[in-house]
């Protein structure tokens, strides 16, 4: 805690101790950049995926579908007892009987526009749609074999199942991602850290005969490389929002390509990216400091 | 002060040297002679903690040199002002910025207007504090390098052929200033293999001098 506060008050005179270097200084900043760049866009596509998923199942949860029998002597009758089951089941808001056309629009794909469907043996479809608490799907299930014999409740379980593990697998690899990002800065910070330690060796000798301690030397390198993948991270994540914000926007629920990005609390997400990468440098610069200071007489 | 206890030290398995003993006490004046590779540096070295001994003991400050962390080693060498033979300094900082650092790295950068004007002056590197290392000569190196040595008042100087790199004028200018730091109480040690220097300065101090030969340690006699 005590490092940190130094960190954010610095001491100039430390700063100055250790001199500029040109070339590791630009890298650790461009990688810092394309690191949080990354981080925003990987961020954005897990979140999206795990919002729209959430969309999908959501309303896969909340409706349910009722087949009956395709017997044209008893297709009314069924009917009516359906709606009847149907309406005095609890935890249901509305259910609504498929009309001729909407049936031949779900057909439509498999069987061409011209499919005379008043000729074939097609079930009647219901669409349930269940409030806030949901109902009974067995008792509902038990209900409808002793009124409505051959009726199948579909409530559709078998797709939801498959697109949560799916949103899920893709939010792990979000998240897996970003820690390799993360690792990545670390690793990239520590080389360069190490490789400017190594260029400083003379002035490190210096320091420790004039009677500096290892955590004054290791301070101007920690400062020097936290500030640099701090601020590379900011600017990555400044490009990654502008293109995050630049991909097409659509109904989120229709494509998960039309709703890339983030929403609500979601944005906090990138502001966190410049901090976690400043953290991560501070812990690498001062672990390689540290050990090499050690090495060193 | 500083004391060596039977102390050892070799390199690559050769020994330079074996129970050697020296102890500088407090005001001492010490001159340290020898011929070139009889280990006069290394010994120096073993004085301010910058070599460990492989045998025997190095007291600083009447702590073991070998138990103290990194930590205890740094703060004994803010008691310890060095002059190195080659005036090592941070080339990117001016002379005056190098000469306040031992100020600056304990955290007594506060202490620096008082002392710094006065010590540039005592040094005569006034009219040179702005520039850089690489642009002052060996001699104004030299004395940056005792500038830097003393600004934090330390108990004890230790200066390695501090006069090597300057013309006669010169080097009895900067045994004047170790001389006139000795008299405020200050434990001064000089490694040199200048005897001409030496003698010139018997009659301004009372300086113990030491021959370091063949691993041996003795008091320097008639050669003086």
């Amino acid at each position: 805690m005590k490092a940190l506060l130094e960190l954010i008050v610095g001491d100039p005179q430390a700063d100055r101790s250790v001199p500029p270097t040109g070339l590791t200084a630009r890298l650790t900043v461009f990688v810092s950049v394309v690191m949080a760049f990354l981080a925003v866009i990987t961020l954005a596509v897990s979140l999206t995926t795990g919002r729209v998923a959430g969309l999908w199942a959501e309303e896969l949860a909340q409706s349910a579908t009722l087949r009956l029998p395709a017997d044209p002597a008893t297709a009314d009758a069924l009917l009516l007892s359906a709606l009847e089951v149907l309406e005095t089941t609890p935890g249901i808001s509305s259910v609504r009987a498929l009309s001729q056309d909407e049936q031949q629009a779900l057909l439509e794909p498999w069987f061409g526009p011209d499919l005379p469907l008043e000729a074939l043996p097609v079930p009647q479809l219901i669409e349930i749609v269940a409030d806030g608490d949901g109902y009974d799907a067995d008792g509902l299930r038990a209900r409808l074999t002793a009124q409505v014999p051959g009726a199948i409740l579909d409530d559709h379980t078998a797709w939801r199942a498959p697109l949560l593990e799916a949103a899920s697998r893709v939010r792990l690899i979000g998240w897996s991602v970003i820690l390799l990002i993360g690792a990545t800065i670390a690793a990239m910070i520590t080389l360069a850290a190490q490789a400017s330690l190594a260029a400083n060796v003379q002035v490190i000798r210096v320091l420790r005969l004039v009677g500096a301690k290892d955590a004054y030397i290791a301070r101007a390198f920690v400062r020097r490389y936290t500030l640099r993948a701090g601020g590379g991270a900011i600017a990555g994540v400044i490009l990654g929002v502008i293109v995050v914000l630049l991909m097409p926007q659509g109904d989120p629920g229709g494509s998960l390509l039309m709703g890339v990005g983030f929403a609500g609390a979601e944005w906090l997400w990138p502001l966190l990216i410049p901090l976690l990468a400043a953290i991560v440098a501070f812990f690498a610069t001062r672990a390689a400091a540290f050990r090499r200071l050690k090495e060193q007489t | 002060m500083i004391e060596l206890d039977r102390v050892s030290y070799g390199y690559r398995g050769n020994p330079l040297f074996s129970h050697l003993s020296l102890t500088l006490a407090p005001g001492s004046f010490h001159f340290l002679t020898g011929p070139s590779g009889a280990g006069k540096t290394t010994l120096l070295r073993l004085c301010y903690a910058d070599l460990r001994a492989m045998g025997g003991k190095v007291r600083l400050f009447g702590q073991d040199a070998a138990t103290l962390n990194r930590d205890a080693v740094a703060m004994s060498r803010r008691r310890i002002g060095v002059v190195h033979q080659d005036c090592q300094f941070l080339d990117h900082l001016s002379i005056a910025e190098n000469i306040a650092l031992p100020l600056t790295v304990s955290d007594r950068a506060g202490e620096v207007a008082g002392n710094l004007e006065e010590l540039l002056s005592w040094v005569g590197l006034d009219a040179q504090a702005r520039q850089l290392p690489p642009e002052l000569s060996g001699g104004e190196r030299q004395r940056a390098a005792l500038a830097r040595a003393v600004i934090v008042s330390p108990d004890v100087i230790i200066a390695d052929e501090p006069t090597g790199n300057v013309d006669w004028e010169m080097s009895q200018r900067l045994l004047g200033l170790l001389i006139e730091l000795n008299k405020m109480g200050k434990t001064i040690l000089i490694a040199t293999h200048d005897l001409a220097m030496i003698r010139s300065m018997k009659s301004d101090v009372s300086a113990r001098v030491l021959r370091l030969q063949g691993g041996q340690l003795q008091q320097a006699g008639a050669e003086l």
